[in-house]
């Protein structure tokens, strides 16, 4: 576990770099969350799946996989990939400072 | 009067579920009815084994009537709905029944159609997938003048049923072109969107040390877009490719349609909401859920429907008594692995213990996590247990419910106990 200071306020994040706890978390820190990321330019798409994500983890206690992502967030699966290229839902959970989607068993 | 129970799904969970509550109540305290669509049971873990020849479609299917005790009555018709406010479900024959208790176990199904050219050119014909009978007949049929070639095994995305299925099937594939005298002319590439060869550690590093042994090539985080059967490769979202002349492929899983038109049943894939513990869905207190069509954490595996049967029932039987439900299943799993020549694994998890090396049940028992004879006849075995002691309700003797902890090697050990 690390600590790391975004948006001038001390965050802990786990060994891959997801948020340890998801109410360290606020909107102001997503653009240089996102930038850690590879994503300098965040676009209204962009936002709506980290509030999607957001949302869903909230609601539901896990973040979506990337196939509930296409399906529920209005976003194709392949228009997901040209937002987040090195994987969807990985990369929207970090940036939405939620834990690391429990996708499979 | 007599509570009405109705259960949705002949398959594994609806019938033990069936058989059980059937015990349990006498014919006056309960009317039953299980709802299903066909009349064919199939013994699902037998298709991993018909590509290859060692069994036939025919020998893995039976009369889904056939195994429900007497009492039951066995409604053969597609579901239209289930309407959560009213306690009604209505069928695509046109009958309706009204359920004091609902039990869901419509499993998990196929959805090809949704993985881009899965379904277009060259489907049964280069691209098979064995997760139904047909499919796994013509892969017989294709492998059986398969002379030489680059085969992939792709999963397309989690969750599946039986999760090891396919990796054993890239063991038995070893096996049959090497009894063949082929395999130096047969590549095996095994494409996983997961991160390794498995989901939990210790069991992920043996099983991809295992792939590697047999000179299965390993590729990771592959999230399939598009299977170009004309092309002869599988795309993913990211771009990167793997070519194939044959190519066999797990496709997408989902819940029955019917779950999608029954507002506030299920999720985004059609799977009920289900608590972990209890198998109560979260749509309404008088609807349970057993098996694949449950969103839990756990394997999709049928001898997870087993261990999973004897908290159900015990809880409708609370339910139906108004007392409060028991939390009792924790995630129990038990999977033999075929391995190829005659050898199998075993693992044995729950939802807090990943597969651990050691014996099972107990340490006078089966490997756990390591090849051996004795666990390749425990899965052929498995078969008669399955149609004469697993749908009838009852118990294998030594076997319960809950995850036995002694025997095992705790993970710290795991390279002491090899």
């Amino acid at each position: 576990m690390t600590v790391a200071t975004i948006a001038k306020t001390d965050v802990e994040l786990n060994d891959e770099g997801f948020f340890v706890d998801p109410a360290q978390w606020t909107e102001a820190m997503v653009p240089e969350l996102a930038r850690h990321e590879g994503i300098d330019e965040l676009t209204d798409a962009h936002w709506t799946v980290i509030r999607f994500m957001r949302t869903e983890y909230l609601t539901k206690g896990s973040g979506p996989t990337v196939r509930v992502l296409g399906k529920a967030s209005g976003v194709s699966i392949k228009e997901l990939y040209q937002l987040f290229p090195k994987g969807p839902a990985k990369v929207a959970a970090k940036i939405a400072g939620i834990p690391k989607p429990r996708g499979c068993i | 009067m007599a509570h009405r129970i109705v259960i949705l799904g002949a398959g594994t969970g609806g019938t033990l579920t069936a058989n059980r509550l059937r015990r349990r109540y006498a014919a006056e305290e309960a009317q039953i009815t299980v709802v299903d669509q066909d009349d064919r049971h199939v013994y699902q873990p037998g298709l991993l084994f018909v590509p290859f020849g060692l069994t036939h479609p025919e020998d893995i299917v039976r009369p889904r009537g056939r195994q429900l005790h007497a009492g039951i009555d066995y409604h053969r018709s597609a579901v239209g709905s289930v309407d959560i406010a009213a306690n009604q479900v209505t069928l695509e024959d046109g009958e309706t029944l009204d359920y004091d208790v609902l039990v869901v176990a419509t499993g998990a199904v196929l959805a090809p159609e949704e993985t881009e050219g899965l379904t277009g050119p060259g489907w049964m014909d280069r691209v098979f997938t064995f997760y139904s009978p047909e499919g796994a007949a013509a892969l017989e049929a294709a492998f059986a003048g398969f002379d030489g070639g680059r085969i992939v095994v792709n999963i397309v995305d989690m969750p599946i049923k039986c999760p090891v299925a396919p990796l054993e099937f890239c063991f038995l594939a070893d096996w049959y072109f090497t009894e063949r005298g082929i395999r130096d002319r047969v590549q095996l590439t095994y494409v996983t969107p997961l991160d390794g060869a498995f989901t939990k550690p210790v069991s992920s590093a043996k099983l991809a040390g295992m792939l590697a042994e047999k000179g299965v090539e390993l590729v990771t985080e592959f999230n399939t877009g598009e299977v170009d059967g004309a092309g002869g490769r599988l795309v993913a979202y990211d771009g990167r490719e793997v070519p194939f002349d044959l190519a066999v492929v797990v496709p997408l899983h989902e819940g029955a349609a019917y779950v999608g038109r029954s507002p506030g049943l299920g999720d985004e894939l059609n799977f009920v909401p289900t608590d972990d513990h209890t198998l109560q869905s979260k749509a309404a207190p008088n609807i349970f859920v057993i098996g694949d069509a449950a969103n839990v954490p756990a394997s999709k595996a049928g001898s997870v429907t087993h261990f999973e049967g004897e908290t159900l029932v015990e809880n409708v039987r609370r339910f139906l008594a108004g007392e409060p439900l028991e939390p009792g299943f924790d995630g129990h799993a038990n999977c033999f692995i075929e391995t190829g020549f005659h050898k199998a694994l075993l693992i044995d998890f729950n939802y807090e213990t990943e597969p651990l090396g050691g014996h099972y049940p107990g340490p006078v028992g089966l490997p756990l996590l390591k090849e051996s004879r004795l666990n390749h006849l425990g899965k052929l075995m498995f078969q008669w247990f399955y149609w004469h002691s697993l749908l009838p309700g009852r118990d294998i003797p030594g076997i319960g419910a809950g995850m036995p902890g002694a025997g095992k090697t705790p993970a710290a050990n795991q390279g002491a106990d090899q």
